[in-house]
């Protein structure tokens, strides 16, 4: 079966399923009414040690604000309304199961049914929580990821922030998730985790059952159910070399991303959090690119205070020790709801209130990130990214709110760098457009393929029915990238780029001779772009960058790139 | 039996967290206390109950019946202002 790729690498081993929907064949014995209550008891208290113990492991491994969720969940298991419609419903149905089924469906409905995005998302807590309890009196292993203590696969639905960081790399040797597309959180923190992963097999998930042996491809995003002999031969053999190649990539750790012909580049990391770094280390990142600062609100009630902001940036840039931290203003909206902020759904969420248009409408929300960005400043090296911008007048916006932000923390004798760099993000064809102005403005340019893609192509990125339309490859795309680069090369300052885009093998040498200064990629892809780029020579890439442009559409353009990936020989 | 009308100011009402506050302030009274708000009556010791009554921004009504309701009110007033000024 067929998903979409969403972390390189190939696992093969028996599955874990989460289900959310457990099924109903399950043997189960009805007791007298008195029985029946006694294991709802029993169950409810059985769930209550459960609930303890991921609260006081979430709470060791991630932190306070992690585990609040878990406090919720331990009040709603001791609801006494809750309890009550349950026993009412023994009383009727005479089955525990039937009667917690009834009882979620209950209250599940109501949170659904409000007119209010925060109380609807409860309803996942109260189906979290009811379905733990069902579990227990049906006497169902409580299949969490936490749970998991030998390798295997996890299949489910989709996969919470939470349930990522609860995740342990040595248990879990590969994930597939049934909804999801290439750049959603679940394939991001795959990236960023270094496990193998394919998202979006929709239907397909039904089809398989925990403990079936299957093998996970996230190269070519396949997922293969009961392979034969001819298959796991096929694939334990590609397991060996993706590892071996793994192996042979640490040659380059400790070495410069320099091209045979002298030029030297920056390949800095995407990250989505503080904790991140540690894996930008491991991979010899050069710096952060992208620190999509929007992790840091999101899976919470409220907005994230200064100091909260101010602790993780300040992280970020001290683990990275003098290295350049690239932190994005805030990027909500697009497909990037937060709850609390009760924006209005709407029509186009792409092309509607997100990023910086809203960031400079909500004064105090973005003076509270700059000011926290500002103090860090004075830990190490931090820079600034404005996200969305299409205009020069939000840019200049923008960098009045950066002053202000430095004269209120100047009155209040707060140290931070005076000299920190501001930079945008180029990711609408607007601003590619008008680079050559934009560049006069800022310090540097990111170029944000993800969205440059999808603006430019006028394709939806999560709408999975056009996703062959969907392509970095696209001539008219590489002329934007081409152009930005261009531009801001004669203003004098630098260019980078830190969509998916920047790590992809066949498009990093066009790249590297269109004169990109800073590719931005996942952690897990610095050791093979870095070896790539240090087999590249220019004198062979003089007529990469022409020839790429003439072609006339993406196919050919990705067929002439794969014939000439390396340029070494 | 006493009642107190408040303010809930927060457009999305009261967040689990809050919404858990106030019932571990209500499970410290004897007295029977709950919520009300335009026809509907919530058990103020449950979350699910607590959450969905005070959803939206708005007034409720707190009602506590029982030797100590007059201490309940006052705490879970005081407590809701705390609340609903940290958040």
């Amino acid at each position: 079966m067929k998903g979409i790729p969403a972390s390189p690498g190939i696992a093969i081993g028996r599955v874990f399923k989460i289900d959310q929907d457990i099924s109903s064949n399950t043997s189960y014995e009805v007791g007298t009414r008195e029985n029946e209550l006694e294991k709802l008891n029993v169950a409810i208290e059985t769930s209550v040690q459960q609930v303890e113990e991921i609260k006081n492991s979430t709470l060791n491994k991630l932190g306070a604000h992690e585990a609040q969720i878990f406090e919720s969940h331990l009040m709603i298991l001791m609801d006494p309304e809750l309890i009550t419609h349950i026993k009412d419903g023994i009383n009727t149905h005479g089955n525990t199961p039937e009667a917690i089924e009834s009882s979620t469906q209950f209250f599940v409905s109501m949170f659904e049914a409000m007119d209010n995005p925060y109380m609807q998302e409860r309803a996942a807590d109260i189906r979290d929580v009811l379905g733990r309890v069902k579990k227990n009196v049906l006497g169902i292993m409580t299949g969490g990821i936490q749970d998991i203590n030998e390798p295997v696969i996890v299949l489910t639905h989709d996969l919470t922030p939470s349930d990522t960081a609860q995740m342990s790399k040595t248990y879990v040797k590969g994930f597939v998730t049934q909804i999801g597309g290439a750049t959603s959180h679940s394939a991001i923190m795959a990236r960023t985790m270094e496990i193998p992963a394919v998202v979006g097999i929709s239907n397909s998930m039904g089809q398989i059952s925990h403990g079936d042996l299957i093998i996970v491809d996230g190269i070519n995003g396949l997922v293969i159910q009961s392979p034969n002999e001819d298959q796991l031969e096929k694939y334990t053999k590609a397991l060996d070399a993706f590892e071996t190649e793994k192996a042979s990539l640490k040659v380059v750790i400790g070495k410069e991303s320099v091209s045979l012909c002298g030029r030297k580049v920056e390949l800095a990391c995407n990250i989505g959090a503080p904790t991140d770094v540690a894996t930008v280390k491991t991979n010899d990142g050069e710096g952060v690119g992208l620190f999509r600062s929007e992790f840091l609100y999101m899976d919470r009630e409220a907005l994230p205070t200064e100091e909260e902001q101010f602790e993780a940036y300040k992280q970020a840039v001290e683990g990275l020790n003098e290295k350049p931290v690239i932190i994005r203003t805030l990027d909500v909206g697009g497909d990037k709801n937060l709850p609390y902020l009760g924006m209005p759904k709407e029509m186009n969420p792409f092309l509607g209130y997100r990023a910086i248009r809203y960031c400079l409408d909500e004064e105090e929300v973005f003076q509270t990130q700059l000011r926290a960005i500002l103090r860090a400043s004075a830990f190490g090296k931090a820079k600034i990214m404005f996200p969305m911008i299409s205009t020069i007048d939000e840019i200049r916006a923008a960098k009045e709110h950066v002053y202000k932000s430095m004269q209120v923390l100047e009155q209040a004798g707060i140290a931070y760098d005076k000299n920190i760099e501001i930079g945008i993000m180029i990711e609408i064809p607007a601003a590619a457009l008008l680079s050559d102005l934009l560049a006069e403005e800022v310090d540097f340019f990111s170029i944000g393929t993800n969205d440059l893609v999808q603006y430019t192509l006028a394709v939806d990125r999560m709408n999975e029915q056009i996703s062959d339309l969907y392509t970095p490859y696209h001539p008219s795309v590489l002329r934007l990238v081409k152009m930005v680069i261009e531009n801001g090369h004669k203003a004098g300052i630098w260019v980078g780029m830190c969509g998916e885009a920047a790590g992809i093998e066949s498009l990093v040498p066009l790249w590297f001779a269109m004169g990109l200064d800073e590719f931005s990629v996942s952690p897990s892809s610095v050791l093979r772009v870095r070896k790539q780029i240090r087999d590249l020579d220019s004198k062979k890439l003089m007529t990469l960058v022409k020839e790429t442009l003439s072609q006339e559409n993406a196919q050919s353009v990705k067929n002439y790139l794969d014939n000439h990936k390396t340029f070494n020989a | 039996m006493i009642q107190r009308t408040v303010t809930i100011t927060n457009k999305f009402g009261l967040h689990a967290r809050p919404a858990s506050r106030f019932v571990e302030i209500a499970d410290t009274f004897e007295a029977d206390i709950y919520i009300k708000k335009i026809g509907q009556k919530a058990n103020a010791r449950s979350i699910l109950d607590v959450m969905s009554i005070a959803a939206g921004a708005g007034e409720i009504i707190i009602v506590a019946d029982g030797i100590d309701e007059k201490e309940a009110i006052e705490s879970l007033i005081n407590g809701l202002d705390d609340i609903e000024g940290n958040e």
